[in-house]
């Protein structure tokens, strides 16, 4: 099988990387000592933690009261974190699954740290879940489990009982498909372990993983079925959280663009979240050649697509609010525009709208300071977009005598303030113990897509591909 | 993982590139060698055909506990909504199939990626406490490894490890288990 390399193409790889090259760079993080930037950043990530905590303790203690919640608007925050954290687990499955099916090669470098990002953000937002249970021991009863007070079950025709099913689903599969492109790489750092400990535990994880051909040919169907399977699932998850609003009846929540509309706001999150993280690991564990500008750019190139469908789809529905001639969708749209939250209206359209067609410039799409900085614009715009939604659609109630305005108390804060420590401290372990780049796949591209030094920086060998192989054909 | 009984002896050849192997495999096999198997760092596109492994009927399995899923979730809510406690909420039918239809696909995507991966493990012999037999250690990180069950070939060990060498390997070790 011969591996073309196309001129135009830009390598994937840059600095005539070696297969050992790949496995040593990326090995080598896992195997030294945390460094000091890991050991401050994960201490900064517990005590938020920690504080984060004993916070969420008390609103459990105390119960939901310590929220700014009010009879009008009885959902903001909690709802709003929750939106926001399930829309950035959307990028890693989307790298994963959509982009293996799509053959787009550049995934290989992010996508390991990408569908961390993916399971530990969904972990957050589940934790949203027990929040605003207010009873988080009684979160089984979301289950369709036969309750002790007769035969009544949970209601299937809720959307909130699908999110039941698709956000475990989505969880489960993320972690299975997450945990399966781990084998090889974890099998590769038992096999350079030195000391016992992590040979055991190394070996224990990778289940035995030997490399076979046979095992390799069902490691590759396998990753094939699971990325078709988690392509419709991932655009399932976010059309089931946008049920939970669009089969209500509140003006503003009640719009069929909503689930189009949600899935293209999460991939944009998502893919703004990945950015931060990867452009950070990319420094702090010297992966400039695997995690190159390309990757950088096609992913900013994702965020402008999507970015721009969210766009047209608050331009659509100002405009149905209109021609529908609905009063209470026009009101709806006109207050969240120029009613008491118009900086947050403002806030979603400035980051969300204006801010991702930077990106057509390509100096700004490949510049990292502009990538790292509108990457977190974008992500307080998604943040801004369901308090929006959701605030703003409930504090101007059918009668004036129920308006309200929501203000967020100590706790709404730290209880978002927790999904943070969270989230940090889940990828800072992940990053520190496990590689954060999928070696055996950054493998398999780096003949047909790694840059070729030239011979008198390289030596012949390192980078150079094999063009014909130096054995006799006709052995018999 | 196949079938090493105590005390087989093998011969390892040990490569440095992938395409060298791959076209080592038809070499070695054409020259009348039995190989036992290949071992690599990372996915040979091609590799289990030219070793002329067998097509694997893992997507069978994934259909089927994909089924599996779609039947549950639907007796799921049959029985429940439909025969054991009917509601009407929203003026909907207590039983009408389509608005359950969110519940059917994620738990035909749960039954078949578990099913699908637990069979995939089973079949590789994978699990926690595992010990692999690893024929070189490097196979992991940057070498490939063709290895050959010296009890199932005829040939003498000295022409193999020359059909070896000519066939592009660097070097042929003895590894015995």
């Amino acid at each position: 099988m011969s591996h073309v390399t196309s001129a135009v193409r830009t390598p994937l790889v840059t600095g005539g990387k070696t297969y050992a090259d790949v496995t040593e760079d990326i090995s080598r993080q896992v195997e030294g000592k945390p460094t000091r930037e890991w050991t401050i950043a994960f201490t900064i990530a517990v005590v938020v933690l920690i504080y984060g905590a004993a916070c969420v303790f008390w609103t459990w203690w105390e119960g939901l009261g310590v929220w700014g919640l009010n009879k009008t608007v009885g959902w903001a925050w909690d709802i709003t974190n929750f939106v926001w954290w399930v829309g950035i687990g959307h990028a890693g499955t989307l790298i994963s699954a959509i982009l293996l099916l799509f053959r787009q090669k550049w995934r290989t470098a992010v996508n390991r740290a990408a569908e961390a990002m993916t399971i530990f953000a969904v972990i957050c937002a589940a934790s949203f879940i027990l929040m605003h249970m207010g009873r988080p021991w009684l979160a089984l009863w979301a289950l369709p489990l036969p309750n002790t007070f007769g035969s009544l079950w949970v209601n299937f025709k809720s959307p909130l009982v699908w999110d039941v099913f698709a956000i475990s689903t989505y969880f489960t599969v993320s972690l299975v498909f997450w945990y399966m492109g781990l084998l090889p790489d974890l099998a590769t750092i038992r096999d350079r372990a030195r000391s016992k400990v992590s040979r055991y535990i190394y070996g224990a994880f990778s289940l035995g993983w030997n490399g076979s051909a046979k095992t390799w040919a069902r490691y590759e169907y396998i990753s094939l079925i699971l990325a078709g399977l988690s392509t419709p699932l991932v655009l399932s998850v976010h059309t089931i959280v946008s049920f939970d609003f669009a089969t209500s009846v509140i003006p503003g929540w009640h719009t069929t663009i909503f689930p189009p509309y949600f899935v293209a706001g999460a991939i944009f999150s998502g893919f703004a979240m990945v950015q931060n993280l990867v452009l950070i690991i990319r420094v702090v564990f010297k992966l400039e050649d695997y995690i190159t500008v390309e990757h950088i750019e096609s992913m900013n190139k994702v965020i402008t697509l999507t970015g721009s469908i969210v766009g047209v789809a608050y331009l659509t529905e100002f405009f149905i609010a209109w021609y529908s001639g609905v009063e209470f969708e026009s009101y709806a749209f006109i207050n969240r525009a120029t009613g008491p939250y118009w900086w947050a209206y403002a806030a979603m359209m400035t980051c969300n709208v204006i801010s991702p067609q930077l990106f057509w410039s390509r100096a700004i799409r490949r510049s990292v300071v502009w990538t790292f900085t509108l990457s977190v614009i974008v992500n307080i715009g998604m943040w801004f977009e369901r308090f929006v939604i959701i605030v703003t659609s409930l504090h101007r109630d059918y009668l004036p005598s129920s308006w309200a305005m929501f203000h967020p108390t100590l706790f709404d804060i730290s209880d978002y303030i927790f999904s943070f420590g969270l989230f940090f401290t889940l990828f800072l372990l992940f990053s520190k113990f496990l590689p954060v780049v999928n070696m055996a796949e950054v493998k398999t591209v780096i003949k047909s897509s790694s840059e070729k030094l030239p011979a008198s920086v390289s030596g012949v060998a390192k980078g150079e591909r094999v063009t014909s192989p130096t054995f006799n054909k006709n052995i018999d | 993982m196949s079938d090493v009984h105590s005390n087989s002896k093998f011969l390892v050849g040990i490569y440095d590139d992938d395409d060298v192997v791959l076209q080592a495999v038809k070499d070695v096999r054409k020259a009348g060698v039995k190989i036992h198997e290949v071992y690599s760092p990372f996915p040979i596109h091609g590799l289990d055909v030219a070793l002329g492994h067998p097509r694997t009927k893992l997507g069978i399995a994934a259909f089927l506990f994909g089924l599996t899923g779609t039947l549950t979730a639907i007796s799921l809510t049959f029985y429940t909504e439909g025969y054991d406690w009917p509601m009407i909420v929203g003026g909907k039918d207590s039983y009408s199939p389509i608005i359950y239809i969110p519940i059917f696909f994620e738990l035909t995507v749960l039954f078949s990626a578990l099913g699908m991966v637990a069979t995939f493990l089973l079949s590789n012999g994978l699990g926690p406490t595992v010990k692999p037999l690893m024929y070189d250690l490097r196979t992991t990180d940057n070498k490939f490894a063709m290895t050959i069950d010296m009890s199932k070939n005829d040939i003498g060990e000295g022409d193999i490890e020359s059909i070896l060498k000519r066939s592009g390997a660097a070097e042929v070790n003895i590894k015995q288990f």
